[in-house]
């Protein structure tokens, strides 16, 4: 017997229900016990499972810091939040990347390198640019904003399908690279002097920093938060 | 502070469950929020050598060879991954050749390094020093390397040249596909599975 099948103390092993083996279950709410509400803390890095700890005790197993929900979750997040949404701005309107060619120079902004993709015929390409470069900041903004409202209010509304949107913000939040990529190889590759010259614009470093801004973002937010018995308006925030 | 053995809480929601053993390849995962909560991993430890290895070689290949080629009116041109960062930073664009560089270079190749250096000693078991340090770095960086976002990047910006110049695959892109692949499978691994088996045979060690 490994030590990992030891008994939970008799006063804990009635309220706390096995692990259920499912794949493919839609979540539903359930009723199941707050780990915080039984004096339990798992330890978000190595898993095991504490009682009686104190707020940043560091984990006898890992040694890390184990808090009740990481630190100032909502300010953070907010703070990141803001920083994303002003810097998403001169991302779409700023130039991400110049052409200098014999025929002129053009300024290429992340909207018009999709219309130029769509009426050169190419949809699939411009489709995958419009969703990773638009629609998927746009719907990090939107959905992070959303979540951390309804947790600091405390709702109940919907929230198996807020813990859906969460693992979606978390999966889909890297793709929104892609444009930084592309231009970064177009800058390294056509270098043609004075034929053909692809520069970065300073639209592509405010994109990269909405991306960093929006993945640092949803990392602190606490997607505990959103299961949290409404705050008692007595207690500090 | 005093350890729970046998319970298990969700990272996602914070509930508790009393842990389940699970047979091979099951899953468990919360039923209210859907995170996972457990898996068993089966011969998972023995797949991280020869994984990591593959990827470390189709690694340099991918960073050795130029990406793609262009050709325009006779004029030629190619580039690899580093010389467009240093293209980017004769630009000025220091920060976003930064950005490129730790989530395409840097990252990816910090993963690839700590799993070899932690899957070795894995092999019978036991725990490197460092340990701690590198599972939780290994944690850290899992959201940051995105070779995958890359390929997809590579290949938007072939159709985006192939209107204007001849556009020629190099031999780099096709590691960075292989490569995309046994990452995907490789990271797939959450690095908590490194303190089960270290758990396990401390266990064992105490019997």
């Amino acid at each position: 017997m490994s030590r990992h099948w030891r008994q939970l103390p008799s006063e804990l092993a009635s309220a706390v229900r096995p692990a259920v083996v499912a794949q493919f279950t839609e979540p539903a709410e359930v009723e199941v016990h707050q780990a915080s509400e039984l004096g339990l803390r798992g330890c978000p890095h190595c898993g095991t499972v504490w009682r009686d700890v104190g707020e940043g005790e560091p984990c006898g197993h890992c040694g890390t810091r184990l808090h009740r929900r990481k630190p100032d979750s909502f300010r953070r997040t907010w703070a990141l939040l803001i920083a994303a949404c002003i810097m998403y701005l001169p991302a779409n309107l700023l130039p991400v990347m110049v052409t200098r060619s014999l025929f002129g120079t053009q300024y290429d902004t992340i909207l018009s390198g999709v219309i130029y993709f769509w009426v050169g015929g190419s949809y699939g390409v411009a489709a995958i640019i419009f969703v990773a470069s638009f629609l998927v900041p746009l719907f990090k903004l939107v959905a992070l904003v959303l979540m951390t409202t309804l947790a600091q209010r405390g709702s109940t509304w919907r929230r198996p399908e807020r813990a859906k949107l969460y693992h979606a913000v978390e999966f889909i939040g890297r793709w929104s690279m892609l444009d930084v990529f592309v231009v970064s190889l177009l800058v390294g590759l056509v270098r043609i002097q004075g034929f053909a010259e692809i520069t970065a614009g300073i639209g592509i470093a405010a994109f990269g920093s909405v991306v960093v801004l929006t993945m640092l973002a949803s990392l602190s937010f606490d997607p505990r938060l959103t299961w949290d018995p409404r705050p008692e308006r007595a207690a500090p925030p | 502070m005093q350890e729970v053995a046998d319970a298990i809480v969700c990272t996602g929601c914070d509930a508790a469950y009393r842990r389940t053993r699970l047979g091979r390849r099951e899953i468990a995962t919360c039923p209210r929020c859907g995170t996972e909560l457990d898996r068993n991993w089966g011969a998972w430890a023995t797949r991280i050598l020869p994984l990591t290895t593959a990827c470390l070689i189709l690694f340099i290949i991918a960073n050795a060879f130029p990406i793609v080629e262009i050709e325009l009116r006779g004029l030629h041109s190619e580039t690899t991954l580093v010389g467009a960062l240093f293209a980017l930073t004769q630009e000025g664009r220091s920060l976003v050749a930064l950005l490129v560089l730790a989530t395409t270079l840097a990252f990816p190749l910090a993963q690839l390094l700590i799993l070899l250096y932690l899957a070795v000693p894995l092999v019978d078991r036991r725990r490197p020093a460092g340990f701690q340090i590198l599972v939780r770095l290994m944690q850290s960086l899992r959201p940051w390397g995105m070779i995958e976002v890359f390929l997809l990047g590579v290949l938007v910006a072939i159709v985006k040249l192939s209107g204007m110049a001849h556009v020629l695959p190099g031999p780099a892109l096709w590691a960075f596909m292989g490569l995309t692949v046994l990452l995907t499978v490789l990271l797939s691994f959450n690095p908590r599975a490194f303190w089960r088996v270290v758990f396990d045979a401390d266990a064992e060690r105490q019997e």
